[in-house]
């Protein structure tokens, strides 16, 4: 029951916002009701499971392997977890940010099919089913980004939904040829069944096929373009959920593939994850170098943090593993509450293009702390939890002896620091080429009550992670012991070990 | 059965890369259906094919007799039709869209959002 309150809730906020959608009050109140819930019955259910270790549940009473099950372990509650507090921030600045049309055309509605398709992917546990609950989010997906009709946004939209598509299709192939090789699309039984295929071919076809598929929804180097062509063009608010779930729905399923189902450690496998996480880093960081537009320059740089997850992945000792969890958890708190500070700016200044915008220093300061805050724990100051993370990383990827890959990720988190300094320098540090004109741009105390509480909540939770790292450290090795460790996640889904 | 069908998918891949290279969105739209419809024929080819053996239970047993078709893939092909016609209706309605809001249907003329003077 506790497994399925995620997806129940988000789903049923879904219907009852679309029902209120002529009434905007009635509206924003069950939203917020729903995203408060969905964060209460993700804390109940990762309780049961700190307690318990991996839950599952067979759906309709069909016992698995026939049926489709919900598995719940650290790593997919964790993810849950942190969803539902991106949920909370992302309903509490959308009240000040989306217009009053694009309640009623279904913002709400939107938000919380995307939030039960995210949950529905992180809890479960059969591939067929996890590409169900892909499109659920993606459909919902391509709502949020084209509400407004905005020109650019049907722009960015076009390139978004062909990429993905092609993404959900190669996903599909490859279900279907596991499905004929092994017979079962349960992730516990593919556990034991992809090792004992003989041929090598169809294991390393398939895992390719998987690695193309999610790779392109994770953003990783050379399939991210839909990316930096995309997450600029909506609200600031769908920008900072895109960046928050989106990609990372894509990562999760790779680790998930790669630590349950296929073997990182076959030799091209590794090389080949190594070599990409290495050039998304790069590729995502020089991209970021070079834009001159808050949200561009953030969208740019998300793909550059993807690489240290699959590095963290690709590495695949225990302490790696734990580093990219680390990462995911870091970079949805971190990034979602840039982009929600960079639509402030926007608000205040004007404009998104650094060059026309500047002098937010003077006037807001408490907004600078609030830039500065998360901009430096994404560069990877201490003590921020960006330092950790990146430390965590970086050392496993020392004792693994990849060598090059660790100062790579070095090298990468100071061309981080470059570019959020330039953030910095233009948009708070610099005067305003037009001081007169941004004077007159001001929001209301209300307004700016809505849109500054989410980023000061999620400013705490960084800092507050940061200073008390221990315990999360604590949660993440044993998730990660999870996830090496599969016995108990079989045990749970199956009843016994085959 | 199954070499003709896996020769048939290669074919219909083979034609649908051609389509979505192509850089027209609409021709990319036919290249997505034909694509799709692959990846369908494969999940039915993974299922293994039997000739003319319904699935059916006979009345007062609890399986089938005999070698019967595959059920599940099926399902599963039944489920992508479903959602690859959703999505498909949305992707025409999208370029439907583009074309009268940015005037082209060229990927490469599309540079609203990430204009090509774009110094930054």
């Amino acid at each position: 029951m506790l497994l399925t309150a995620p997806i129940i809730i988000s789903f049923l906020t879904a219907i009852a916002c679309f029902l209120a959608r002529h009434d905007r009050v009635a509206q924003r109140w069950l939203s917020l009701l729903g995203s408060i819930a969905l964060l209460i019955a993700s804390f109940l259910l990762a309780a049961e499971v700190i307690r318990h270790g991996p839950i599952a549940a067979a759906m309709g009473g069909w016992l698995p392997p026939f049926g489709i099950v919900l598995v719940a372990d650290l790593f997919a509650v964790s993810m849950v977890v942190i969803s539902a507090i991106i949920a909370v921030t992302t309903t509490i600045y959308s009240f000040g940010e989306v217009t009053d049309g694009e309640e009623r055309f279904g913002f709400h509605t939107l938000l919380h099919s995307l939030l039960a398709g995210g949950c529905g992917a992180f809890l479960t546990g059969d591939i067929f089913n996890l590409y169900v609950w892909f499109e659920v989010m993606l459909i919902a997906s391509f709502g949020l980004l084209i509400l407004g009709g905005r020109k650019e946004q049907i722009d960015g939209a076009v390139k978004y939904v062909v990429l993905n598509l092609i993404s959900t299709i190669a996903f599909l192939t490859g279900i279907g040829l596991i499905y004929g090789a092994t017979g079962t699309l349960n992730m516990a039984e593919l556990r034991d069944a992809i090792p004992a295929i003989e041929n090598d071919t169809v294991v390393l076809t398939t895992a390719v096929i998987f690695l193309f598929g999610f790779g392109v929804k994770a953003a990783l180097f050379p399939v991210f373009f839909w990316l930096p062509a995309s997450y600029h063009t909506p609200a600031v608010v769908v920008s900072s959920l895109f960046t928050a779930l989106m990609t990372k729905v894509g990562v999760y399923a790779l680790i998930r593939f790669f630590t349950l189902m296929y073997d990182t450690q076959m030799p091209q496998m590794q090389t080949m994850l190594l070599i990409i996480a290495a050039f998304t880093m790069v590729v995502g960081v020089l991209g970021a170098a070079a834009q001159n537009s808050i949200r561009r320059i953030l969208a740019f740089h998300s793909v550059s943090q993807i690489g240290y997850i699959l590095l963290g992945l690709a590495i695949f000792t225990p302490l790696a593993l734990v580093g990219a969890i680390f990462f995911i958890i870091h970079h949805i708190v971190v990034k979602a509450n840039l982009f929600l500070v960079g639509g402030v700016m926007t608000r205040l200044t004007g404009s998104e293009d650094l060059a026309k915008i500047g002098g937010l220093w003077r006037r807001t300061p408490w907004l600078a702390v609030l830039f500065l805050l998360p901009a430096l724990s994404l560069a990877g100051l201490p003590p921020f939890f960006g330092f950790w993370a990146k430390l965590v990383v970086i050392q496993a990827s020392f004792e693994a002896d990849a060598y090059l890959y660790g100062f790579i990720a070095l090298f990468v988190g100071l061309l981080t620091m470059y570019s959020m300094s330039k953030i910095w320098m233009e948009g708070f540090w610099k005067a305003h080429p037009n001081p007169s004109g941004a004077a007159a741009l001001s929001l209301s105390r209300n307004e700016l009550a809505l849109l500054v509480a989410p980023i000061v909540l999620l400013t705490v939770a960084t800092t507050a992670l940061g200073l008390f790292a221990s315990p999360f450290f604590d949660i993440a090795v044993q998730a990660a012991a999870q996830l090496t460790e599969t016995d108990a996640y079989v045990r749970a889904v199956l009843g016994t070990l085959p | 059965m199954e070499p003709a069908l896996a020769i048939l998918i290669g074919v219909i891949v083979a034609a649908s890369l051609y389509l979505m290279l192509s850089g027209n969105m609409v021709r990319f739209l036919f290249g997505l259906v034909l694509l799709s419809n692959a990846a369908n024929l494969v999940i039915f080819v993974g299922g293994r094919l039997t000739y003319a053996a319904p699935p059916l239970v006979p009345e007062g047993l609890y399986a089938p007799v005999g070698v019967v078709a595959n059920a599940l893939p099926q399902a599963l092909v039944l489920t992508a039709i479903v959602i690859g016609f959703g999505l498909l209706a949305f992707a025409l309605v999208l370029v439907h869209r583009a074309y009268q809001v940015l005037g082209t249907v060229e990927g490469d003329d599309m540079r609203v959002a990430e204009p090509r003077a774009d110094k930054g």
